[in-house]
């Protein structure tokens, strides 16, 4: 996960669902294809809800890791 | 500790694939606070995925998008057996019971930063969520249209099957 470089990132720590999904889905709306956001939560919902959210999208989920009580994902935009 | 999940870089989703996007049908049925927050927050998460999203608002559910009404919705003890500390029947049915409850769940609300009622029917219209309004409930409760938020579709139950005929998930709340 060290090595993979990200373009952007958004704090979601401290909210809960819906909110982690919304505000990663209005963050990667800005990026460009390509591009890689990196997410922090604290919603252990997430380290379910992430996964789900990339699949449904078709963005790519580089990385999703649970640091004792944090969750940080990385997710690459996909072309639409 | 650290524990790793996923990692493959290549692990695009299959939804890419299809040629429209899913559609989540729902009914919102609940006047109550409790009962307004699942349609809504569901709506916010499938808009999220790309998702279109139309809820019908129908009987004690039209409240839920009623111009004054929405800000004060509330929360029943009487009859609620779940209420975190339990509230006999006999005291739920005293004044002011249902006004501390509803207190109380607007603080945990606050408290878990979720937002209100009102932030989330922003955000359903912002991602163009569909909001029908069951004109029979109008009719039946004396409901005009000027009574009812901006950006509401009045419509029968024959407009909302039609919407929902083509959807991948249709709930009842």
């Amino acid at each position: 996960m060290i090595d993979i470089r990200w373009d952007a990132e958004l704090d979601c720590t401290g909210l809960l669902c819906p909110l982690p999904v919304y505000r990663t889905s209005q963050a990667i709306a800005r990026l460009e294809a390509g591009q890689v956001l990196r997410i922090e939560c604290t919603d252990p919902g997430s380290l379910a809800d992430f996964p789900a959210f990339a699949r449904q999208r078709g963005h790519a989920l580089l990385a999703a890791q649970d640091q004792g009580g944090r969750q940080v994902f990385l997710i690459r935009k996909e072309a639409a | 500790m650290t524990t790793t999940i996923a990692a493959p870089a290549d692990a695009t989703g299959h939804g890419q694939a299809r040629r429209r996007p899913r559609r989540l049908a729902m009914v919102a049925s609940k006047g109550t606070l409790d009962g307004a927050y699942p349609p809504l927050i569901l709506a916010a998460t499938a808009a999220s995925l790309g998702w279109e999203v139309g809820i019908f608002f129908t009987f004690y559910g039209l409240d839920i998008i009623h111009r004054k009404k929405h800000r004060k919705l509330k929360v029943a003890p009487l009859a609620n057996p779940a209420m975190p500390v339990p509230v006999p029947n006999l005291l739920g049915a005293l004044p002011g019971m249902t006004a501390a409850a509803t207190a109380m769940m607007k603080g945990w609300m606050r408290d878990a930063k979720l937002p209100e009622v009102a932030q989330f029917l922003d955000m359903a219209r912002e991602s163009g969520t569909k909001l029908f309004a069951c004109s029979t409930t109008m009719g039946v409760m004396g409901v005009k249209a000027s009574d009812l938020l901006p950006g509401v579709d009045i419509a029968g139950a024959t407009a909302f099957l039609d919407f929902a005929a083509d959807a991948d998930v249709s709930l009842f709340i």
